[in-house]
């Protein structure tokens, strides 16, 4: 057995190495300047986290009224809002209250309709020109993807939704800027959106800023990974189901050599 | 067969125990792990399969909402349901007539034209000839209709009727009817 | 018997009816059922069985997810969010041929690390040697390709920044590069070339792989003593002993595979690949994905920028002639007391490059690049050559089975027909 062991270990030892610098790289990545974000738990968050089902309704509830003004998320259909609890008719009843386009129609041209469930979430502008030119030369990203778009995901963006303050002295931010204390270099041309009492939510939960940054945040950490509560789950019984059948390999293993004197 | 291969090195001392019982529980661990593999491999295979069935976008396209309002009597549209065309008609009274004096005897492939609609004048059928696969003509004023005022296929001259039902003809079942609902008096949803 | 026929062994009917004409099946039994394989492998010599199994992986993902993939600079990236979103499983078989290529990185660095301690390139495996580092080589280019298709940020700044390399070389650079792009910059005709290019080099790896292993069997494995087997008592048939301990270590494999792929799918990736391709901004920090830091730090580490596309290339040129480089006619580390320090001290060199590849180009980053990339090399070209006349090498075991008397004096007797633990 010696033999193997040893072997072993020399394995163990460089994966410890290759471990220890991949680790040591990948945050390393994000180099620049680094901000230190506040610590912010999310239901989402670790092996067994699962989305807050009240929060991404009241998370959305915020995208829709607030952030849909600029930004899009173009991956996500009206569908998609039946995995965040809201019955069909209320989806249906959502959808409906968007025109988008279609068409042409039999005269070649294109017309407005009320959204179906099959139709993509709105764009607030037809292209990145449009939306430039409407926002002072900035374009506002998609967000389908935000949370896996920016280092540190879901936490990055709480904290700048949450950042907005008045510059240190001695800070000169350029004309229509504002100031963010976690986006790099602190200058964002997003205004702040997020004011106390900006939405009122149908569930009478209190709309702190940090409530609201915090239920968008988990909206949009769900948009970006919708599989997530399926994938943990997944993997949690395939994991399980390896080490068993590790076991039995490895008990097979011993039988087979057990009349190999070495 | 693993045994039989062992090298002659192999069989220092005793391999196993004295009354034989490790070859049977060797035997029966590689069973289980055997099993064990199979069933991994298994279960490995079926998210491979499933993502060739319909995705959820397409299954999301799966049902088409008609607005009829715009349709007067007389007139038909065409619409996509699930990749092909269904044939949307407001049928006059006289249409409606036609089709439900026709005798079953002389229908091959016997249907009353009741069994076929939801609300008498409107009749939605699936525009694909139950032949081989083409699209029937008779949507627009234009179009032959057939010699029952139907549909008229061009490939092989299969002809329907005001009601979709096959009346002479290569083709053997009449036109399809897809599921449908009134979701209001003006609005159809299919599939 | 008729005549034409092969003199099959196997009684099934069936199997013995093809086996006469066409003996696949004495060729299997020959090659992985009785085929004679040291007994005295560690763990180590698991990682080719591994490096297969991961090829075979990577091949069917990528078979499934080409089927929902649109090459098209228009829809890469949305077709991409589909297979995430709305193919059924999608997300599982694109985060398991994402993380696949990573794994696939871990067990190949992992079996050319086996092959580096061992000494497994020295004659008569120089061969089977240079096949592997073709593999290598292939298994690049694929994933730089592959790396592209989802068409994010670091997709089109990677492609942009590693296609430029080519414009180094004088002259000719300039339309090797057009050449390459088929444009003037990277767009949907590179997109269109490197998903053909992508679909296609598995295939050829799988071919390389197949030559491997058929060098591999005509020179047999190598194994940690590094010395010959003799005979019959050194070997093993590789069914059922190394069929299960490959196993094993699959297993194991999977394990880590599976950890990454359902709880830290994007932990090796660069978030910038999920913000879409735009030609017209460039991301502050553009990183290669983890396996290529190395060598991104060695073209760092030369202010020239032909020398550092030289260079670069030259940190795997140099591989191929290794079996040359290193004249001590003893292959395992285990018994060159000052070449294992030496080979100790590349492997830190090449991790100490690894994570400067993903540090920004500045100081010390630079510094410590130069100083590791000067020790890469050093190691093949000065060392190893040196070594191989001045190194006292340890005495190495008369063979695998008998036992090795080193350092302790005599074994006491009940260790006899154990020999490999001292050694």
């Amino acid at each position: 057995m010696t033999v193997s062991l040893r072997g072993f270990r020399n394995l163990l030892g460089a994966l410890a190495i290759g471990a220890a610098t991949v680790l040591g790289t990948a945050p390393a990545q994000a180099a620049g300047e680094a901000i230190a974000l506040p610590d912010t738990r999310f239901s989402f968050a670790g092996f067994f986290g699962t989305y807050d089902r009240g929060s991404l309704q009241r998370g959305f509830q915020v995208y829709k009224e607030v952030c849909a003004a600029c930004h899009a998320m173009r991956q996500l259909s009206y569908r998609n809002l039946l995995e965040i609890g809201l019955s069909e008719a209320q989806v249906r009843a959502i959808a409906a209250s968007f025109q988008v386009v279609d068409g042409p129609n039999d005269q070649g041209e294109m017309f407005e309709r009320p959204a179906r469930l099959s139709d993509r979430f709105r764009r607030p502008f037809p292209n990145e020109a449009a939306a430039r030119a409407a926002n002072n030369g900035a374009y506002p990203p998609d967000l389908s993807v935000m949370t896996k778009a920016r280092h540190n995901g879901a936490v990055y963006v709480h904290a700048l939704l949450t950042g907005y303050q008045d510059p240190p002295a001695g800070f000169t931010l350029m004309d229509g800027m504002n100031y963010n204390a976690y986006f790099p270099g602190h200058q964002i041309a997003m205004p702040n959106v997020l004011n106390p009492g900006q939405v009122e939510y149908a569930d009478r939960t209190e709309s702190t800023v940090d409530q609201m940054a915090r239920d968008v945040t988990t909206f949009l950490a769900w948009a970006a990974e919708p599989e997530a509560e399926q994938r943990r789950a997944m993997g949690i019984r395939i994991i399980l189901f390896l080490i068993i059948l590790g076991g039995l390999t490895y008990a097979v293993k011993r039988k087979v050599w057990a009349d190999v004197k070495h | 067969m693993a045994e039989t291969m062992a090298p002659a090195t192999a069989p220092h001392g005793a391999p196993h125990g004295a009354d034989g019982s490790g070859e049977t529980r060797r035997d029966f661990l590689k069973l289980t792990t055997g099993a064990f593999a199979a069933v991994g491999v298994g279960v490995v295979v079926w998210p491979f399969i499933h993502s060739m069935n319909p995705a959820r976008d397409v299954l999301a396209l799966s049902s088409t909402e008609v607005d009829l309002a715009p349709i007067a009597a007389g007139q038909a549209v065409t619409v996509m349901w699930r990749g092909k065309p269904v044939f949307v008609r407001n049928r006059p009274p006289e249409e409606v007539q036609a089709a439900r004096a026709t005798p079953l005897s002389e229908l091959k492939d016997p249907q009353p034209d009741q069994a076929r609609v939801q609300r008498d004048q409107w009749l939605v059928v699936l525009g694909v000839c139950t032949h081989l696969g083409c699209v029937p003509l008779g949507q627009k004023s234009s179009d032959p209709k057939g010699d029952y005022n139907g549909w008229f296929c061009p490939c092989h001259g299969s002809h329907y009727d005001t009601s979709g039902r096959i009346r002479r003809g290569p083709a053997p079942l009449n036109l399809a009817v897809p599921e449908y609902t009134f979701t209001s008096p003006t609005q159809i949803r299919i599939g | 018997m008729a005549i034409g026929l092969h003199d099959s062994t196997f009684t099934n009917p069936v199997i013995r009816w093809i086996d006469q004409r066409m003996p696949v099946f004495t060729m299997m039994q020959k090659e992985y059922g009785t085929f004679p394989t040291p007994r005295n492998f560690n763990y180590f010599w698991n990682f080719g069985a591994l490096a297969m199994v991961t090829l075979m992986i990577m091949i069917a993902t990528g078979i499934f997810l080409a089927m929902n993939y649109t090459p098209h600079t228009a829809y890469a990236f949305d077709s991409v969010e589909r297979i995430m979103r709305d193919v059924n499983y999608g997300w599982l078989i694109r985060y398991v041929h994402m993380n696949g290529a990573s794994m696939f990185f871990i067990v190949v660095y992992i079996h050319i690390w086996r092959g580096l301690y061992y000494g497994s390139y020295k004659a008569p495996r120089e061969l089977l040697w240079i096949l592997g580092v073709v593999i290598f080589l292939l298994m690049m280019a694929t994933a730089f390709m592959g790396y592209v298709l989802p068409w994010g940020q670091m997709s089109f700044w990677g492609a942009t920044v590693i296609t430029n390399l080519f414009s180094a070389f004088p002259i000719v650079g300039e339309h090797i590069v057009t050449w390459l792009w088929g444009g003037f910059s990277v767009d949907n005709p590179t997109l269109n070339r490197f998903f053909s290019l992508h679909y296609l080099m598995p295939f050829v790896i799988a071919g390389v792989v197949f030559l491997h292993v058929a060098a591999l069997h005509i020179t047999g494995s190598n194994n940690p003593l590094g010395i010959d087997p003799k005979g019959p008592q050194d070997t093993l048939p590789f069914h059922p002993y190394y069929t299960v301990k490959d196993s094993v270590g699959l297993v194991v494999y999977f394990i880590v595979f599976a950890a990454l792929v359902f709880f830290a799918p994007n932990y090796l990736g660069h978030p910038d690949n999920y913000i879409p391709a735009n030609p017209l901004v460039t991301p502050a920090h553009i990183v290669p994905e983890w396996y290529f830091l190395p060598f991104y730090a060695i073209l760092r580490a030369v202010p020239d920028k032909l020398g550092g596309v030289l260079l670069m290339f030259g940190s795997i040129a140099v591989l191929f002639i290794l079996p040359w480089l290193d004249t001590s006619p003893v292959r395992s580390m285990r018994f060159r007391p000052i070449a294992k320090w030496a080979l100790f001290a590349w492997l830190i060199a090449f991790f100490a490059l690894m994570w400067a590849g993903g540090k920004p180009a500045e100081q010390p980053y630079v510094l410590i690049s130069q100083i590791a990339t000067a020790y890469y090399f050093a190691y093949f070209l000065i060392i190893l050559p040196l070594l191989g006349r001045l190194e006292r090498p340890l005495s190495l075991p008369e063979s695998i089975a008998l036992p090795v008397l080193r350092g302790g004096g005599p074994l006491p007797a009940g260790a006899v027909a154990k020999p490999m633990e001292k050694a």
